[in-house]
């Protein structure tokens, strides 16, 4: 055990969280509006990454570009999702909409796997890097964590200064109420996957500015959402994207004072134990 | 004990004899391929059939499955290895951390409802795996292998693995048998009100507490048997494979496409789900999008076919009726 | 069915390199090997060298007419192959496939490890002999196998090696860190390093596993640097071991000794840059190894196979690049069975056993033979290591110089700066 690592780790895992947090900030908006636990975010994620490759190998442009892109065509993908795949049994019970999506999912990873082939990749970025005694923060984790934060704020003007973005959470409140106002809620429904798809392919593209990835690589950072999303009470983005730090944070100091590869074990233990102790999260959500 | 509701037809005889009757196949004709498919065939059954208890009688979805499955094997495979324990001994034995777990664990996370429940099991799962990665008693990372000299005692490499076949075979046997003695007990018509409403099913005098636990403690048992007979035939095992949460959401998948909350669905969802991909895989022009293809009926069952292949026969053919449930 | 689906996945994939096809129906009789490649997943990239290695040994054979036995038989050579995904799920099934239902006569292994133990299962369940080239391992080949043959120098001398050459650099390093992927291979290496670093008097200062597919080595980067060892060990396979050496240069960690497993020997590793520059990796194979006939006959025994120049100069035109140690251990995996089959005079398994049993060569692989030991049954005895470093020339360009043993050094260990 040796604290000198604790800042230079915690001061990482902190940058990673937000990243992590925007990831989950798409699942839980579409389950807080849809009541649908999103299967396919995993592999949304991995698309997101695979946008970036595209856009900077592929096309030659700059990789942020890439991140633009894979928002937008997060959006159409979800709307997309949400129409062919959810829609018909938005009222289904659970197992029903799960196994919806892990549909979507697996047509996207199937699709992928043999378009894309399962080999690693890489984006290479340099964005140079700021160091300052035993701390090295890399520059593209800085600029991470500038994008997710900007596409957060933005959600959040969405979401409370637009007419469209206060129907959506009429909708995720009272879906019948909100009918009853004259909002056509299928189609904020269709909106918020939309929109929580493109958090989600967001995410991805900015994972793929930090580390190597494969077709398959959504999995861990679809379980890593599900524990955000349950620490920050399911259905609430705040809540994710401070439950997305919590957990960059804990990932962070705990490597320092116990093994790296226990790292995991804790966290999911502390998933069982919030979901035992505080089914609504550590923020809890309004309902 | 075990009263069951008046039946004309003997419908559960029918299903087990078929099932017997294939797993017999391979073993009489010697074919040492078709028994490696037919015993991973007759793995999903039981894994789809236990699933289904939970799940389809019951109401939860349990995601994390799979975790008893791995809690079995890694049980009966510590036994068999460090202590030479034979392999029925240890198969038995290897299910009860599975039970405990269940017992314990279900006892708790029983009380959530909906998504959470889902969700808790996953993270069972993913923290039983991530326990056992690191675990270096039970392998780590790496898992346990056998020394070779182990199948001696059952005759050799070849005879051990026809003798996992036939405890497979077994097993899965049991599971559909236990599936439909619960099903036409009163304790399954206690399942299925707390399914359909849990307070309700108070007011009827149901301790919905202990028969969740008890219906999550069934589901457990076989699953269990399975892992023990699974890595004792691959001679390895360890938490990728043992915790693998694929395997897990795919029993669900083969319960909604046979038909949820019924005996025979998870059966024939099983067989089916494993013969078409099978069919996929064969055909050149299909090979590489079998996982699409897969995704692609998948959603076609879930959005336009909600009872699964057992309610489409059932509506069809009112005449099957009395032999499929 | 699940058999179904992966042999037909792999229907797809059929490599068949029998090169007579045609009109020689009276002529040679095949010899089926089969084995499973990893065209996808974690171990695609070596697995592709080693596959290559097989597939320009089966083309040599066949083109100068095939394996001749005494008896005036004549086999040629295919090789059936499926693509594994590097997941052991699929090895078993796989394996149990070719030899169930394509009938090979011998097999070859698949490249890792992990892998390979899976496949080893199989192999012995149906007393079939397997060559392996790819594995290291030294536990898979401790469980009592009678069938399994390995090429490769054993995982446990990967890095006590680097250790002497580290200590012979520089015998002032006191503090290493160790970080190795939790797989069968780097464990094993990893188990035999720590008691071996002990005995020379370093200390441990960290002692970390990442999981296999680890992409974000921050957290461990960041330990390494806080404890500011000396040197650093471990590693794990190409993948990994590339990204490590990328974070270990991107947080600027201070260390004169890097050694990393499987990595470094790759001619891809370079594509990292200056990252790449002053790593040790340990090798089985570097193509300016001094094996040849005449070492044989100064250490008593055989020389088998091509000289180590045609091999690479054929490798080169069969592939355009220089041949990795994964594609000499493949071509060597062939050779070692080629020449069982010939001291055999047929293919009866227990003819070929007992040939193998009793092979003492020198190739341009390197020394071969096989532990006859009933609980080390097939685990190599003889090959030896080399030690390969990235060091960069006056112009800064990158290649990697053998470094060690002394005896065989295209150039002398720099520390890293």
């Amino acid at each position: 055990m040796n604290l000198g690592a604790l800042l230079p780790s915690a001061i990482d895992g902190l940058l990673l969280g937000f990243v992590y947090g925007l990831a989950a900030m798409g699942l839980t908006l579409i389950f807080g509006v849809t009541r649908v636990v999103n299967l396919a975010h995993g592999q949304m994620i991995a698309m997101g990454m695979f946008v970036v490759l595209a856009v900077a190998s592929g096309a030659g442009l700059n990789p942020y570009v890439g991140v633009l892109l894979a928002a937008v065509v997060g959006l159409a993908a979800g709307v997309v999702i949400y129409v062919v795949a959810v829609d018909r049994v938005i009222n289904a019970p659970e197992l029903t909409t799960l196994l919806a999506t892990f549909a979507v999912n697996l047509i996207i990873i199937g699709t992928a796997t043999t378009l894309l082939t399962t080999s690693p990749r890489a984006v290479d970025v340099d964005m140079g890097a700021l160091r300052s005694g035993g701390v090295t923060v890399l520059g593209t984790h800085l600029v991470a964590v500038v994008i997710a934060v900007a596409a957060a704020g933005a959600l959040y003007a969405f979401l409370f200064r637009t007419r469209l973005g206060k129907s959506i959470r009429a909708v995720a409140a009272d879906r019948a109420a909100a009918e009853l106002m004259g909002i056509n809620s299928r189609r904020m429904l269709a909106l918020a996957f939309g929109l929580g798809t493109a958090l989600a392919m967001t995410a991805g593209a900015l994972l793929a500015t930090l580390f190597s990835f494969n077709v398959l690589s959504g999995g861990t950072y679809e379980t890593k959402s599900f524990v955000i999303v349950v620490l920050g009470g399911l259905g609430n983005p705040t809540g994710a994207l401070i439950g997305g730090l919590i957990i960059g944070l804990l990932e962070g100091v705990t490597a320092v004072v116990i093994p790296v590869s226990w790292v995991p074990v804790i966290e999911y233990a502390v998933f069982v134990l919030i979901l035992l102790v505080r089914p609504r999260g550590l923020l809890g959500s309004r309902q | 004990m075990l009263r069951l509701r008046g039946r004309s037809r003997p419908f559960l005889p029918v299903l087990l004899l078929i099932v017997a009757v294939v797993a017999a196949v391979p073993l009489v004709t010697g074919n040492p391929s078709m028994r490696e498919e037919l015993f991973f065939m007759l793995l999903l059954v039981t894994l789809a059939t236990s699933v289904n208890v939970i799940t389809g009688y019951t109401g939860y979805v349990s995601f994390g499955h799979i975790v008893f499955f791995g809690l079995g094997g890694y049980g009966a495979f510590w036994l068999m290895q460090a202590l030479g324990v034979h392999f029925l001994v240890a198969a038995v034995l290897g299910v009860i951390p599975a039970v405990l777990v269940a017992a314990v664990v279900g006892a708790a996370v029983l009380r959530l409802r909906g998504a959470y429940f889902a969700l808790a099991t996953l993270g069972i799962l993913e923290a039983t795996k991530a326990f056992m990665t690191n675990f270096d008693p039970a392998g780590g990372a790496v898992g346990l292998s056998f020394n070779f000299s182990i199948y001696a005692q059952y005759g050799g490499a070849k005879s051990a693995a026809e003798l996992a076949y036939v405890f497979m075979a077994l097993v899965a046997l049991a599971a559909i048998a236990a599936s439909y003695l619960v099903r036409h007990a009163k304790f399954g018509l206690a399942l299925m009100t707390i399914r359909e409403d849990q307070d309700a099913a108070v007011v009827l005098g149901i301790d919905p507490a202990r028969t969740k636990v008890a219906a999550f403690v069934i589901s457990a048992v076989f699953p269990a048997l399975a892992g023990a007979a699974f890595f004792f035939k691959n001679g390895i095992i360890e938490p990728g494979s043992a915790f693998d949460l694929t395997r897990s959401i795919e029993s669900l998948v083969m319960v909604v496409l046979g038909g949820v909350g019924t005996v025979a669905g998870p059966v024939i969802g099983a067989a089916v789900y494993e013969w078409l991909r099978g069919f996929l895989i064969t055909s050149p022009a299909l090979a590489s999008f079998q996982l699409t293809i897969a995704g692609v009926l998948l959603l076609v069952v879930v959005l336009f076919a909600t009872s699964g292949l057992v309610g489409v026969l059932r509506a069809r053919f009112p005449a099957v009726r009395e032999w499929l449930e | 069915m699940r058999g179904m689906r992966i042999m037909a996945a792999a229907a797809a994939a059929v490599l068949v390199v029998a090169a007579c096809g045609s009109g020689t129906s009276s002529g040679p009789k095949t010899l089926k090997i089969g084995f499973t490649a990893s065209q996808t997943g974690a171990q695609e990239l070596t697995s592709k060298r080693q596959v290559e290695g097989i597939k320009l040994w089966a083309d040599q054979v066949t083109k100068a007419g095939g394996i001749k036995l005494k008896d005036g038989t004549v086999l040629t050579p295919q090789l059936v192959s499926y693509d594994d995904e590097s997941k052991t799920d699929r090895v078993q099934a796989l394996y149990t496939k070719l030899i169930n239902d394509d009938k090979v006569d011998f097999l070859l292994s698949p490249y890792s490890s992990g892998l390979i133990k899976a496949a080893a299962v199989v192999g012995e369940q149906n007393g079939k002999i397997m060559v392996t080239a790819g594995g290291a391992d030294d536990a898979t080949m401790e469980q009592g196998f009678t069938s399994i043959y390995q090429v490769y120098t054993p995982a446990s001398q990967y890095l006590t090696g680097a250790i002497d050459l580290m200590l012979a650099m520089d015998p002032s390093i006191k503090k290493i860190a160790i970080v190795n992927e939790k797989d069968a291979f780097s464990t094993g290496v990893a188990a035999a390093a720590k008691p071996y670093a002990a005995s020379k008097g370093l200390q441990i200062v960290v002692d970390e596993g990442y999981d296999t597919g680890t992409t974000d080595f921050g957290p461990i980067v960041n330990k390494i640097a806080a404890a500011a060892p000396d040197a650093i060990l471990g590693g794990g396979h190409f993948q990994d071991g590339q990204t490590f050496a990328k974070a270990i240069f991107d947080k600027q960690v201070k260390a004169k000794f890097i050694a990393l497993l499987v990595a470094p020997p790759e001619p891809t590793f370079g594509d990292i840059g200056a990252a790449a520059n002053d790593i040790v990796g340990p090798s089985q194979w570097e193509a300016s190894v001094a094996y040849d006939a005449k070492a044989a006959v100064a250490a008593n025994i055989s020389w088998y196979g091509p000289a180590v120049a045609d091999f690479t100069a054929a490798y080169n035109a069969a592939f355009g690049s220089a041949p990795s140690y994964h594609s000499a251990g493949g071509y060597a995996a062939g050779l070692v069975l080629q020449k069982a089959i010939e001291d055999a005079g047929s293919i009866d398994p227990a003819a070929v056993r007992a040939a193998l049993d009793k092979q003492d060569l020198l190739t341009l692989f390197g020394r071969i033979r096989f532990s006859t030991d009933a609980k080390t049954h097939g685990k190599q005895t003889a090959h030896q290591m080399v030690y390969v470093q990235w060091q960069a020339a006056a112009d800064g360009s990158l290649s990697t110089k053998v470094v060690w043993p002394e005896a065989g050094r295209t150039a002398p260990i720099v520390p890293r700066q």
